[in-house]
């Protein structure tokens, strides 16, 4: 672009597609676009697997009866679907409220002191560490020690791992959602005298519920899909949970282990668990969705 | 109630709480400084575990368990080379691979280069990629997608087999269908980040840019991204640590080889992989290896997050 002829005409106000700035911008916009398509892609064609090869063995069997032996026929993954439930179900007791506790010291008790500042620091560290180090944690401090009635692996140890990795999703958003909460809430509640404990228990904190439901929830979805902190901690239980001291099935581990085995029978089995664990999970998933659009409107 | 006017000043007076009260607020307070503090002992723990187990091993072998690439458990050899590289490559391709797909991604829905509906929709169905577990990912990659890219590798190693990187036949698993595999785990991060980033991005700053005449991938390369650039960085570092700690579906796919080659196209191995793999089967100084190599896994993803962290604080514009 030249300063020193300038050009009067309307035509160079006229957008001109040829313009090898404008090819340019064409060229751009479609490269970030097959970018988008190759995003989608994987999540299309795992969604369209999962659902094909998992959803031919949806049966009531599946649902009702044990794996099979290696190298039998048939079977289902009962017991793995209720492991999963019992191990997520023993993480969620103890992530939640203690995760909601700790946010609420964060948020409504010691917002910019140095030991919050601290202890935020160190909870984004903890969402940092690797999913199996948790585990190995959990099998060092509990498995290997024998803590618990002098059971080695057991649900409560799967659970526990699972819980240190929910942890700090729970304090980040029970933390952020209570900043979210306007001040004059909690100022109107101690102004007609409510001690500090009313005001965050039944002013502050129910007020922030929906936020909070929703991260809960998402932090769930995803527990229940790991795997790396349960191979041993919780081990694999080819049999009907025996109490939560006990090695206990889950479908994540099942279907690591049914993957790498050579026989037919329990690879469809694998898939067959990824179906009702996918469906779970993304089921999951929409609910906070809806929770988070429900609260808008 | 009756108000006696001789007695008002009485309802003013201030008045100790009762006993009851103050304790519940005092121990609510106390209960949830507890609950925080967990957070420091779980990390500490974390840490201390580890680094107990580990030395052992670190007396036995010292730093040359970090270079010297042998994985002996009959004669009780150890070096975790083999392991630390499959790291460090698997993650670090991956993050080549993934964050230009990701940032154009993020672009692509953010920049109104679309209607609102489909934008809508490609960041709904990034978001749910992120949710499949990470095992589901792993069988999909051993049944479907390693499959469907051995005539693509095959061909990579017959014309390019002159190179060490792809020096072997691809026979199955192996460090490429990892890292691609790592490349769908980290993208829905990156696309998530960056997209959270370029919305910040003050449209008072696009506006200018529009106004002296960019046209719109000017103003992306040259304004937007730029404005963004800080945020962006530190979700790669993120997606780095995520992918440096990732551990079953690159477990089901990898090989779990402890034999070093430079091929990507051969079996390798991850310390995540490969504590996976041994670590409940292992005794002895095999544990403390395996230990020692986790220590290092930590200390890794320990470093990338803190510089995440970091580089977010220090370089992130406001527009205030």
């Amino acid at each position: 672009m030249t300063l020193a002829t300038p050009v009067h005409t309307t035509r160079s106000l006229q957008f001109n597609p040829g313009l090898k700035r404008n090819r340019t911008d064409k060229l751009f916009t479609s490269i970030a676009g097959l970018f988008s398509l190759i995003a989608v892609l994987p999540l299309v064609l795992v969604l369209v697997y999962v659902l094909i090869q998992g959803g031919k063995l949806i049966s009531i069997n599946l649902f009702t009866q044990l794996p099979p032996a290696p190298g039998l026929e048939g079977g289902g993954i009962a017991n793995a679907i209720i492991g999963t439930f019992v191990v997520t179900l023993v993480a969620s007791l103890i992530a939640i409220p203690v995760g909601v506790g700790g946010g609420v010291y964060l948020a409504e008790y010691a917002s910019s002191g140095w030991f919050a500042q601290f202890i935020r620091v160190g909870n984004d560290i903890l969402a940092g560490v690797p999913s199996i180090i948790c585990g190995v944690f959990v099998y060092s401090a509990i498995v290997a020690t024998r803590l618990f009635f002098g059971q080695s692996y057991s649900a409560v140890a799967g659970g526990i791992a699972l819980a240190v990795l929910m942890l700090p999703t729970v304090i980040k958003t029970t933390d952020e959602a209570l900043k979210l909460v306007p001040q004059e809430l909690s100022w109107g509640a101690i102004g007609v005298g409510a001690s500090k404990f009313v005001t965050i228990t039944r002013i502050t904190l129910p007020s922030a519920f929906t936020p909070i439901a929703t991260g809960v929830v998402l932090a769930i979805a995803r527990a229940a899909g790991e795997t790396a902190p349960l191979i041993f901690t919780a081990l694999f239980s080819p049999f009907w949970p025996e109490g939560l001291f006990n090695p206990i099935a889950s479908m994540s581990v099942l279907i690591f282990n049914f993957a790498i085995m050579p026989y037919e029978a329990q690879n469809s089995l694998a898939w067959a668990a990824s179906f009702v664990l996918v469906i779970l999970i993304l089921g999951a998933n929409l609910l906070a969705r809806w929770i988070r659009r429900f609260a808008s409107s | 109630m009756v108000i006696r006017s001789e007695s008002d000043q009485d309802q003013f007076t201030l008045r100790r709480r009762p006993w009851a009260e103050r304790s519940v607020d005092r121990g609510f307070k106390l209960l949830t400084i507890v609950l925080a503090s967990l957070v420091a002992v779980l990390l500490l723990g974390i840490f201390l575990t580890v680094f107990s187990g580990a030395r052992e091993a670190m007396a036995t072998f010292g730093l040359s368990f970090l270079v010297t690439s042998g994985w002996d458990p009959v004669n009780s050899q150890y070096g975790a080379f083999t392991a630390i590289y499959g790291t460090l490559v698997s993650s670090l391709l991956a993050l080549v691979i993934a964050v230009p797909l990701g940032v154009g991604t993020a672009i692509f829905i953010t920049e109104n280069l679309i209607p609102r509906n489909i934008r809508e929709v490609i960041g709904v169905m990034v978001e749910l990629l992120a949710a499949i577990p990470s095992v589901v990912l792993g069988l999909w990659a051993i049944f479907v997608m390693e499959p469907l890219l051995r005539p693509f590798l095959n061909f990579v190693h017959q014309s390019l087999g002159w190179f060490p990187l792809f020096s072997t036949a691809p026979k199955g698993p192996g460090m490429a269908p990892a890292i691609l595999i790592l490349v769908v785990m980290i993208l829905p991060i990156i696309t998530a980040i960056s997209r959270d980033a370029l919305n910040q991005v003050p449209m008072e700053l696009r506006q200018g840019a529009y106004g002296v005449g960019s046209t719109r991938w000017i103003a992306i390369f040259n304004v937007i991204l730029p404005a963004a650039v800080s945020s962006i960085i530190g979700g790669v570092m993120l997606a780095l640590g995520r992918a440096m700690g990732e551990t079953m579906a690159v477990t089901m796919i990898i090989g779990n080889s402890m034999n070093f080659s430079w091929s990507l196209l051969a079996p390798g191995n991850t310390i995540s992989a490969m504590l996976a793999n041994q670590f409940g089967e292992a005794d002895g100084i095999q544990v403390s290896a395996l230990l020692y190599a986790a220590l290092i896994l930590m200390l890794l993803t320990f470093a990338v997050n803190i510089l995440a962290q970091w580089i977010v604080r220090k370089f992130s514009l406001s527009y205030n």
